[in-house]
């Protein structure tokens, strides 16, 4: 029973982390068709910021979460510029998109292995673990989950309590009719993209945490699992992401209690059962014609 | 024919008999998402998992059965058609969902294999030396000239037509009589099939490994750029597109795997946004070259006749 429990709380707390890993990728595909399979490796270039942080400058890793965001902003809107233009004019932006993020994730994983190398990195625990009904818990599994809290929050306001979210949401929901009304669909998915790569960025740091430490491949699974999470969660619905990621959250530690030689298939089989059994989500609203 | 006949001289030009029979594996491979991506628009993200289930099949039955190379080959291709029925219906979605989706399901089929242990998951396959090496490479040759001769059937037959027809719109080709479902099936099975054959030949070159190999994602993603650099929808695009590309990751991906990892993913970028079609759309009709090669290259400029006007 104390195993039970002790997985179901350690599940939330991933499943909230996992959540806010998911939200960048989620607002990338919903507004503009776009299929990041980089979003991992973003992660995980956050990840290695906070390591730079500790080993050079000696402050606190959590400090690389608002710092990765200018540099996040500055890549992001490069990245935009040379890539989408050209990928929304593709045949098929979907697939192609789909190549190309896979392009730029190879590039991502390569300067990080020439700069970082294959080994695994790690950044120091925070503090004593955190009791919590009596079991302890680690203190950077604890900080995490209570950063990705408000990190979810603050990408609610965005979507729903400012013009700019209105926008967006009106552009995921229609393109043609959102021009119609007048919406600035170029300025609107500029900054999608580049808000959704600050999310990818400023969760590494949590990542390096949570996952136990990076390494330059650590990027492809993460990519997978935040896919996973927003489908179940629905596509296009931002908010169905940090329940995708709790839901997620509690199967994996569900299954690393149980059945540990499994745990790494936890992923795949929850994306296949989502995609064959309910394509468009435990939350979507209209079907997507899968 | 020509193809064939290159790689039938393949050992007098180089002699690295392991480096050719594995150029001949990439080629099957590149070809077997040629006919499903090129084809039909559907990107097979895990396509290894084909690969991996004709390895497995073909090593299962030469450890449990003592069956002789050939059945082990056929076996292998069976149990890749096998799995390409059981996953068919992820044929039901489309764009990023079904690559996702067949990435999941190669990589659920891998830990099923690492972690059984009829399977030989955690100590590791070990095979009898079936084939000599250039019996093996000979008949890798063989299999990618059958292939050859399957994908020019796919391009040039009514079954073909229908391929591009329902590519382009699946709605109207519906409507114009074909059967799209089945249609769709029978080019993933054959490609499922041609993947089986190549993990079979993959097995009986290498007869010791773990799971780990025959499952990498990166066969995926190479086989997919392969076929795309060389050009989708055509034959001999993926066999070129292979031939230049496992050559370069012969010649620096095993001494500094980083770098080309790195040329790799901006070659990746580059093709995806200037040159969609690979390289052979860079000799093909008109329409089809990009246009930034068309202002580039003048082609035969029509003389500018300007209409004569009578005074």
């Amino acid at each position: 029973m104390r195993l039970f429990e002790y997985a179901l709380v350690s599940g939330v707390l991933y499943g909230l982390f996992y959540g806010f890993i998911g939200v960048g990728l989620n607002l990338l595909f919903g507004v503009m068709r776009l299929v990041n399979l980089a979003h991992g490796d973003l992660v995980v270039w956050g990840g290695y910021l906070a390591y730079s942080l500790t080993t050079s400058a000696h402050v606190n890793a959590l400090w690389a979460i608002p710092l990765s965001i200018p540099f996040s902003l500055v890549g992001g809107l490069i990245l935009y510029l040379i890539t989408v233009p050209r990928l929304r004019r593709a045949e098929d932006t979907e697939t192609s998109s789909l190549i190309l993020f896979f392009g730029v994730s190879q590039v991502l994983v390569a300067l990080a292995t020439m700069k970082y190398g294959t080994n695994q990195v790690t950044l120091p625990e925070l503090g004593n673990p955190v009791m919590i009904f009596g079991q302890p818990y680690a203190a950077s599994l604890v900080a995490s989950a209570s950063l990705a809290v408000p990190a979810l929050a603050l990408f609610y306001f965005y979507l729903y309590r400012t013009r700019l979210g209105l926008a967006t949401r009106a552009v995921m929901a229609n393109e043609e009719e959102a021009i119609a009304s007048g919406v600035r669909v170029r300025r609107v998915a500029t900054s999608a993209f580049v808000i959704g790569i600050a999310f990818a960025a400023a969760a590494g740091p949590l990542a390096t945490f949570m996952l136990g430490g990076i390494n330059p491949t650590t990027g492809g699974g993460l990519t997978i699992t935040a896919f996973t999470i927003i489908i179940i969660g629905s596509l296009g619905n931002p908010m169905g992401t940090a329940a995708g990621g709790i839901l997620y959250g509690l199967a994996s530690s569900l299954t690393q209690a149980y059945a540990a030689p499994w745990t790494g298939m936890v992923p795949y089989a929850l994306l296949l059962a989502v995609v064959l059994l309910r394509p468009s989500g435990l939350f979507g609203r209209r079907v997507r014609i899968a | 024919m020509i193809v064939a006949a290159v790689l039938g001289a393949g050992p007098t030009l180089y002699n690295n008999l392991a480096f050719l029979t594995t150029l001949a594996i990439y080629i099957l491979l590149a070809q077997g998402v040629n006919i499903v991506y090129g084809f039909t628009g559907y990107l097979p993200f895990g396509f290894v998992g084909f690969f991996g289930a004709g390895i497995y099949g073909s090593s299962l039955a030469i450890v449990y059965w003592h069956v002789g190379g050939y059945t082990a080959i056929g076996l292998g291709a069976l149990t890749s058609v096998v799995a390409a029925v059981v996953l068919s219906p992820l044929l039901r979605l489309s764009g990023a969902y079904f690559a996702l989706a067949t990435l999941a399901a190669s990589q659920a089929l891998y830990f099923i294999v690492a972690n059984e242990s009829w399977t030989f998951g955690e100590s590791g396959m070990s095979l009898p030396l079936i084939f000599s090496p250039t019996a093996l490479y000979v008949v890798a040759v063989v299999a990618v000239t059958v292939t050859l001769i399957v994908v020019f059937y796919v391009r040039d037959s009514h079954f073909g037509l229908s391929l591009r027809a329902i590519r382009s719109d699946a709605v109207s080709a519906a409507m114009a009589g074909v059967n799209v479902v089945r249609t769709r099936t029978i080019a993933w099975l054959v490609s499922a099939a041609i993947a089986g054959v190549a993990g079979a030949l993959w097995a009986l070159m290498t007869s010791a490994f773990y799971a780990e190999t025959p499952f990498d994602l990166t066969i995926s993603v190479y086989a997919i750029v392969f076929a795309l650099f060389g050009g989708v929808r055509t034959v001999v695009g993926p066999v070129v597109g292979t031939v230049v590309l496992y050559s370069l990751y012969q010649y620096i991906g095993i001494s500094n795997p980083q770098y080309f990892e790195l040329i790799y993913g901006l070659l990746i970028v580059v093709l995806v946004l200037f040159l969609p079609g690979g390289l052979s759309s860079l000799v093909g009709g008109r329409g089809d070259r990009p246009a930034w090669w068309n202002r580039l290259v003048r082609h035969r400029a029509a003389p500018e006749s300007a209409p004569e006007v009578a005074p």
